[in-house]
């Protein structure tokens, strides 16, 4: 008890560099998300064909691999220096981004095509058209499935740990190490990340509540 | 002085033809109703007045426009040409009064104030005014299909296009939207109804057209068409709706 205590202050930090980096890397994530998504729904095949390519090779990927190969294997290139910060959020968000573009796509075609329609018939482009009638409904269609990514790519920062990033985790392994107290210590981290985390379904309820599709 | 000219359109689904030959021209201030079995291509017609479907061949003119010219801002032609669909088609995420304000905002770059006067005149003409901040899954079928409406008059079409307005309503929401749709008539707005309302065809258009198999089959003054049809096929149509 006395060891996690001690430790507690140490792992705040580690909790500030997760949030950190999962803030910043998730805010990018669903900007390449929703980029991958128009492109997938453009008329221009190239762009259809690299934005299928890019989210397979992702989903067909283990996150470890992605880490690793961005990190050692992009960093090995003579013309590439990445510190450990960057390379991690760089993969989180890329990532995420696969994830979230699937998702992202599938709530613009779940809206019915006579929006599209009422909207060109008004005069809207089919540019202003997205931007202002079916985003708007898409994205919260959407939200309950941006909160379930959004909580697994925050625990999938804790994988940033093997390239030496102090982040919750890293610093939980250094602690444990550290006091021997490798049970109070894990369970101080898992239940860091499980209030996170609770807070962060808390928030996503209110603003689902409060943009509801009426 | 034609607002409409329609020539030789052809519109081709795949192998299948929809609209076969069509011509015809619509005159300022007109109010012209079309009518015919499903399937006999009318709603595409209307649809191709604005291009929301590409023509295979024909021209049309709208105000003086060549709406399938590739080269001209379709968006900017679309402004003047109102349409008002069967399944209304309202923002869902908008209040009724934004409904109506966004496109003149975005596009006609007015004010929020000078939009939201237009609006709340729109509302008071089709009897909604009370309903400016509610939601359109709030409203009964009539009355979204009354904003659906003033959210097209707002840009303040020369010409206004109607989609089998009333058939997705409930009986006794019909007579609403239609006593809106006579007010606009009446006030001299050129309009393109598609329906089922034969009684209405008969007691406000200027014209009907009979359309059939992707033809317009016989076309002419309501009180002529409705009383002494010509050709058989409208008067077999016209005895299966009109007994009912």
């Amino acid at each position: 008890m006395d060891a996690a205590i001690n430790a507690l202050p140490y792992l705040m930090q580690g909790l500030v560099t997760t949030l950190y980096i999962f803030g910043v890397a998730i805010i990018i994530g669903f900007i390449i998300g929703l980029i991958v998504a128009l492109m997938r729904l453009t008329h221009i095949k190239p762009l259809q064909w690299i934005a299928k390519i890019y989210v397979n090779i992702i989903r067909g990927t283990p996150l470890l691999v992605q880490i690793f190969f961005i990190y050692f294997g992009l960093n090995s290139l003579s013309f590439i220096s990445l510190d450990r910060e960057v390379a991690g959020i760089i993969t989180i968000a890329i990532n995420a981004g696969a994830y979230l573009s699937e998702n992202i796509r599938a709530g613009i075609q779940s809206i019915d095509k006579g929006q599209t329609e009422a909207s060109r018939s008004l005069g809207f482009s089919g540019g202003q058209t997205m931007r202002f009638i079916i985003l708007p409904q898409a994205l919260r269609r959407m939200l309950p499935t941006f909160t379930n990514q959004a909580i697994i790519t925050l625990k999938d920062t804790s994988l940033l740990s093997v390239i030496g990033i102090a982040d919750l985790t890293q610093r939980g392994e250094v602690q444990a190490s550290a006091t021997f107290e490798s049970f109070a210590i894990w369970t101080t981290v898992g239940i860091i990340y499980f209030i996170i985390i609770y807070i962060l379904t808390l928030l996503s309820n209110f603003v689902e509540r409060r943009y509801k599709l009426r | 002085m034609s607002i409409v000219q329609v020539k030789n359109l052809k519109k081709h689904y795949g192998q299948t033809e929809v609209l076969k030959d069509i011509s015809v021209e619509i005159s300022e201030k007109e109010v012209v109703c079309v009518i015919g079995p499903s399937g006999s291509g009318k709603s595409t017609f209307l649809r191709c007045l604005n291009r929301l479907e590409e023509i295979t061949s024909g021209t049309i003119l709208v105000n003086g426009h060549e709406m399938t010219d590739n080269n001209s801002d379709i968006n900017k032609f679309r402004q003047e040409v109102g349409m008002v669909f069967q399944q209304f088609n309202l923002f869902p995420h908008k209040t009724v009064l934004q409904n109506i304000t966004l496109a003149p905002i975005k596009l006609k770059g007015k004010s929020k104030t000078e939009a939201d006067a237009l609006g709340m005149a729109l509302l008071e003409k089709v009897g909604l005014k009370e309903k400016a901040n509610s939601y359109p899954s709030q409203l009964s079928g009539g009355q979204q299909q009354r904003v659906a409406i003033a959210r097209a008059l707002a840009m303040e079409p020369k010409i206004m296009l109607f989609d089998e307005p009333t058939s997705a309503l409930d009986p006794e929401m019909v007579g609403d939207v239609l006593q809106v749709m006579k007010d606009l008539a009446t006030e001299g707005m050129t309009m393109v109804i598609v329906t089922h309302e034969m009684g209405f065809a008969r007691d406000v258009c200027d014209r009907v057209i009979f359309m059939d198999g992707g033809y317009i089959v016989e076309e002419g003054d309501p009180k002529v068409l409705f009383t002494n049809p010509k050709h058989e096929r409208t008067r077999s149509f016209l005895s299966k709706v009109l007994q009912s």
